[in-house]
């Protein structure tokens, strides 16, 4: 051990300490926190954690919207964090934020989706809307945080799965691409505006909770999206 | 084999549940007729479960006094109540939950199996109830995925 001298004199052996790395590179950070060999999470813990986050986001809100936003904003942190660790996890020559929409969408849709619900997501989707070029669709047919939740009539317009939303949009803007993201379920009427609705009747029936994830990035972005595009 | 009806009643003896999986089973009854026939039930089981006669309880050896370490302090099992009423036309098992939900399913009087069905039936009910944020305790279960997984379950059981 380097502190073995023994003598009160902290300030001289300050300099010398120093954030130390196993000879092979793996650091705690590249092990997961679980240790077993298949890494199971119960899933029932998890829906009665989720089902307390949803009725506490939903004691203090008014509206439908604002219980969006507040779950949300209770997954935004977690995406932001996400996106270091899953990178600094990444093989040392791939360690690259993605640098385009398209690239930082496939991380999303694989690394991210794998690492949160134990696969990817079902679909990525353009708007094939002309005059929404800044939206960008993740499908997942049976979101992992929507498995024992059941919206009561009166609030069909909520999806819970705005908590997976928020992390996506933590993601984004850890990227460097600052982006609303907002999950819909298909068939919703209300917020899709006609982008979504693709063949979204009839897969519908045999995947009911459906959930699409619009991602809305900035004009900003997609202004330098065209830029590298041009000089590229 | 069919199974016709369940009904579930929570611990107050109110009715919470009502759905009827095949027509032509059993006769239809009135929204109230359903609670009223919740609430005898559940009365009628309190009074069974009083009836039970009293078991023997089990012989103990001698070392076995309450406090003496060693001994193992068995608590008897508490009286079940009724559990099966039969007709000529339909079959009622009950299951009645550590927490006091009851399940009740109809069934024509050939059904097998009816305890890991409704066993089956308590475990969605664990699942989709009460994992769902927006269920309320001990009031009427309104959840879309619970009726769902459960009519694909007993329609599995009455095409079988």
């Amino acid at each position: 051990m380097s502190n073995a001298g023994g003598s009160g004199g902290g300030s001289g052996r300050a300099g010398e300490s120093r954030l130390r790395y196993p000879s092979n590179g793996k650091t705690i950070y590249h092990r997961p926190l679980n240790r077993t060999k298949t890494a199971e999470l119960s899933k029932a813990a998890f829906a009665y954690l989720f089902a307390e986050m949803v009725s506490y986001a939903q004691r203090r809100v008014t509206g439908i919207q604002e219980l969006e936003k507040r779950l949300n904003l209770q997954g935004h942190p977690i995406g932001l964090k996400l996106l270091d660790l899953l990178l600094f996890r990444e093989p040392p020559r791939s360690q690259l934020r993605p640098l385009n929409i398209i690239a930082l969408l496939h991380f999303i849709k694989i690394n991210v989706w794998t690492h949160l619900f134990g696969r990817q997501a079902d679909r990525l989707e353009k708007s094939s809307n002309p005059e929404t070029p800044d939206e960008f669709m993740i499908i997942d047919n049976e979101p992992l945080v929507n498995a024992y939740i059941s919206v009561p009539k009166e609030m069909s317009q909520l999806n819970c799965a705005a908590f997976a939303a928020g992390i996506i949009e933590g993601v984004c803007d850890g990227a460097g691409f600052p982006a609303r993201v907002t999950a819909h379920t298909v068939g919703d009427t209300s917020g899709s505006n006609g982008s979504g609705g693709t063949g979204g009747a009839a897969d519908g029936e045999m995947w009911p909770g459906r959930t699409v994830f619009l991602v809305k990035f900035q004009p900003e972005v997609l202004e330098r999206e065209a830029l590298i595009g041009a000089k590229s | 084999m069919t199974v016709f009806s369940l009904v579930i009643i929570n611990k107050a003896g109110g009715l919470i549940y009502n759905r009827t999986f095949h027509e032509g089973g059993l006769n239809k009854l009135s929204t109230n007729d359903y609670l009223v026939l919740a609430g005898t039930f559940h009365g009628v089981h309190a009074i069974t479960a009083r009836l039970n006669p009293v078991k023997s309880a089990p012989e103990r050896p001698l070392s076995n006094t309450p406090g003496v370490p060693g001994g193992i302090l068995t608590r008897p099992e508490p009286p079940s109540g009724l559990e099966v009423l039969e007709s000529e036309n339909f079959r009622l098992q009950c299951f009645n939950t550590l927490t006091g939900v009851k399940f009740l399913l109809f069934t024509d009087t050939t059904q097998t199996n009816v305890d890991v069905i409704i066993r089956r039936i308590y475990e969605l009910y664990s699942d989709y109830v009460m994992k769902n944020p927006f269920y309320q305790l001990e009031m009427p279960i309104r959840c879309d995925m619970f009726d769902r997984k459960l009519l694909s379950h007993i329609r599995e059981i009455n095409n079988r």
